[in-house]
């Protein structure tokens, strides 16, 4: 606990800058759904025809998940405040409408009657009567909203749009609790201290509401006026290049700060989710961005992976890895898949995780139709071998799916061997486990994550071994062997390391193939 | 003056008035009596525009309902409901005073007028005036409703089972208080009831209604002695000894009633107010001189 007062005290400039912007957020987003929200309630609770529609249309909003909800605004508007703005806005109506509706509805039918009968307009029933019979319900709405807006608003921080989300986003990434801390414990006092602000308002007389939301929303308009809605929404410089890169890469120290030093250069950029990424870049959002070099996105956005010259990234290089156990029982498995021994090449790998992730093809069938096109499956007949069971497990995204697939089929088709799958690890740590625990046998691997993870190296160690893909490979076959009895088969061909991407046109416009032309300019 | 001419109305296809046909007198008190579903509510309802008819027309003062502007008109018309429907929101004295302030009437004679209504029914200013709704008993909220329907002095006034939510004691109490109040403003009063000694006890006339049709129009005694059909008979059957009693007033018997057996009393109210009362020296005598009066009139 006394370290998170440590990083909280020594961070203090930085979560109240990001507490600040969390409060923009909400607030912002919070009065524009108030007077939204209020309205549309009104509305379909005097156009009945239109209320059933309207509502399951915010409840439908309410329930897209919010990175959804982000990835779905960002071809309209960017990255940034505004986005963000707008997914807490649409998040936060939900609750005010209804309220602001049901509130109206339940006036007592005698009370709208007297007033209508003493000659009262349709208005005057309205601002005289039902709204402020409804107060009780629109507050508890509003309340709802800000804690709701609160919560979401953490999420911002995958839009580059700021708030106490970046503490919680980076410390998830960074695995530090108390940066999570940092950033958890401040959104949570927020929430009850809205909540609690709020509760007193609801309580008080219908003047101390009038007069609250006079100061709050003339605050506000004052405010905006002041800022400029231009300078709160993330402002690009068109002739400079943008990085957009993930809190977890910008963090590291083999990812983006090692990148701008090996290169000696520096790049402005923002923290983004993964996800939504490749999407950002695409939309000329940003310019740069760090992704995988198979990952099937390259192909579906024509995207341009600038060449790492230098050999800043540690080779990934996909291979089965087994337990040497299994493979004393079963030798022909070893046999089998040193079939596919450099088979797939890189444009091969993304093309089957394009099929997979944009195509929305199943794993077992672009694994089988690329067997099918290297004339690798041809139903034969001499299996070898012994009839036994092994199962193959993998990690929890599409290549790794595709190649668990792949060593089926391939195995199956050599041996008389079942395969039994294990898929969708959490991580390396638990898919190692259960390999130590003979829970699997089988599964794909990359080299630079082994090197990283498995085994601790020094720096220069590292550095000497990290340019050469081979030395990497030898290096993690003997360690692996060594310490935990697994056993490396012969690498699959591709490389799926870390890569610098660009759009295709944009690369070829400035002229830009390798890394080091994106540090000359 | 209300006049309903040929009037129609049906909810969902069903015919819920038909034939209607009733005029209305200056300063006269109207009971429309009826039991649940005959139509009484929603004639009344007519009158102030709050349902239309689908034909027919209706006329108040000379011009016909839809030549009026809606709005003006109901602010000439006092309305009070079984449930009342105060403001929950505004103090008893906010809620009589609202209409005073639609029809932008100065601050001090809107304070006037408030005043001299709320004391006018018995409950001050000074004492009620800033209290709320729910602070008030169901016979207070009533006279407040009374009194809300009353302060902008409007020509007429529609009552809607304005007493049947109230314990017997204030009800009878209200409701006179009511009829001198009608009396002296010489408002036109129309007012919806299923209860026949409620209708037999206040109305200059009752209208009694039936399957959506009037049956009869006369004074409590016509339609209590001269019923003209048997759905009349049928309706006041129940009632008949007790509503015979509460429409005739002790004015009317006076003549018939015996010096020696009954000493002077006041002469206010009905036999049946009398008879209620638990003073029962005045009883054989009253009740001698009622049935004479009865046989006097056969």
């Amino acid at each position: 606990m006394m370290s998170f007062f440590d990083f909280l005290i020594k961070n203090k400039g930085e979560v109240f800058q990001q507490l600040i912007e969390h409060i923009q957020l909400t607030l912002v987003s919070l009065c524009i759904a108030v007077l939204m929200g209020i309205t549309i309630g009104i509305l379909i609770s005097v156009y009945q025809k239109s209320t059933k529609a309207v509502l399951s249309l915010v409840n439908t909003i309410q329930t897209i998940p919010s990175l959804a909800l982000l990835g779905f605004l960002l071809p309209f508007f960017g990255i940034g405040v505004v986005p963000a703005i707008i997914a807490l806005f649409l998040y936060a109506l939900l609750p005010i409408v209804r309220n602001t509706f049901t509130g109206i509805e339940e006036v007592d039918p005698s009370v709208k009657e007297s007033a209508i009968a003493m000659g009262m307009k349709r208005s005057q029933v309205l601002f005289k009567i039902e709204l402020p019979l409804a107060m009780p319900y629109i507050m508890a709405g509003i309340r709802t909203a800000s804690v709701i807006n609160v919560g979401v608003a953490t999420l911002s921080a995958f839009i580059a749009a700021g708030g106490l989300g970046e503490f919680i986003l980076q410390g998830i990434q960074l695995n530090n609790s108390n940066m999570i801390l940092a950033g958890a414990i401040p959104a949570s006092l927020l929430a009850l201290f809205f909540d609690a602000v709020l509760g007193r308002v609801q309580k008080s007389s219908l003047k101390v509401i009038r007069w609250f939301s006079i100061i709050l929303f003339g605050g506000m308009l004052a405010y905006l006026t002041i800022i400029g809605f231009q300078k709160l929404n993330f402002s690009k410089d068109k002739s400079k290049l943008l990085g957009g890169f993930p809190s977890e890469f910008v963090y590291r120290e083999d990812g983006l700060k090692g990148l701008f030093k090996a290169y000696d250069f520096e790049l402005d950029y923002v923290e983004m989710e993964i996800g939504l990424m490749y999407r950002a870049l695409a939309n000329k959002e940003v310019d740069v961005i760090s992704g995988f070099s198979t990952d099937g996105r390259i192909k579906a956005y024509n995207l341009q992976t600038l060449e790492d010259n230098r050999n800043y990234f540690p080779p990934y290089q996909a291979a089965p890895v087994a337990r040497v156990a299994i493979l004393k029982k079963y030798p022909e498995i070893s046999r089998s898949l040193e079939k596919l021994k450099n088979r797939i090449n890189n444009a091969e790998m993304t093309e089957m995780n394009y099929k997979v992730d944009e195509e929305k093809m199943q794993p077992q069938d672009v694994a089988m139709e690329f067997l099918q096109s290297k004339a690798m499956f041809n139903k034969s007949k001499n299996k070898e071998g012994q009839a036994g069971t092994i199962k193959i497990g993998s990690k929890a995204f599409t290549e790794n799916y595709i190649l668990a697939h792949l060593f089926k089929l391939v195995i199956e088709e050599n041996t008389q061997l079942n395969v039994e799958m294990k898929l969708g690890f959490g991580g390396t740590k638990l898919l190692m486990d259960a390999m130590k625990n003979d829970e699997i046998d089988i599964y794909p691997e990359y080299t630079g994550t082994a090197l990283l993870l498995l085994l601790e190296t020094n720096n220069k160690e590292r550095k000497s071994l990290i340019s050469n893909p081979k030395k990497v490979y030898d290096f993690v076959k003997i360690e692996s062997r060594k310490q935990f009895q697994f056993e490396w088969l012969p690498p699959l061909g591709f490389n799926n390391t870390f890569a610098i991407l660009m759009r295709s046109n944009q690369a070829e416009e400035l002229g830009l193939e390798t890394i080091e032309n994106l540090s000359d300019r | 003056m209300i006049t309903f001419q040929n009037i129609e109305k049906s909810f969902d296809e069903q015919l819920v008035l038909k034939n209607i046909n009733l005029q209305i007198k200056e300063g006269e008190l109207m009971v429309l009596l009826g039991a649940s579903g005959s139509g009484k509510t929603t004639m009344l309802r007519m009158i102030n525009g709050l349902e239309n008819p689908n034909s027919g027309s209706i006329r108040i003062a000379h011009k016909y309902l839809k030549e009026h502007d809606l709005l003006d008109l109901r602010k000439e018309i006092g309305y009070v409901i079984q449930k009342v429907g105060l403001f929950p929101h505004y103090s008893v004295f906010d809620n009589v005073a609202t209409i005073l302030k639609l029809k932008n009437e100065k601050e001090d004679l809107v304070k006037e007028k408030v005043h001299k209504w709320l004391d006018k029914i018995g409950m001050p200013a000074a004492v009620y005036g800033q209290k709320f709704p729910t602070e008030l008993s169901g016979g207070e909220a009533q006279r407040i409703g009374l009194a809300r329907a009353l302060v902008a002095q409007p020509s007429m006034i529609l009552l809607d089972e304005p007493f049947s939510a109230l314990d017997p004691i204030s009800r009878v109490k209200i409701r006179n208080e009511f009829r001198k109040i009608q009396q002296q403003e010489k408002l036109t009063a129309v007012m919806v009831t299923h209860d026949v000694l409620e209708a037999v006890s206040i109305a200059d006339r009752i209208c009694l209604l039936a399957n959506g049709e009037i049956q009869q129009v006369g004074t409590a005694q016509e339609i209590l002695f001269k019923p003209e059909n048997e759905l009349v008979k049928k309706f006041v059957e129940g009632d008949q000894f007790q509503a015979s009693l509460a429409s005739v007033s002790l004015k009317e018997i006076k003549n018939f009633i015996s010096e020696k057996s009954t000493p002077k009393f006041d002469t206010e109210g009905s036999v049946l107010e009398l008879l209620q009362n638990e003073d029962t020296q005045y009883h054989a005598g009253v009740l001698d001189a009622f049935y004479k009066w009865k046989e006097n009139k056969a």
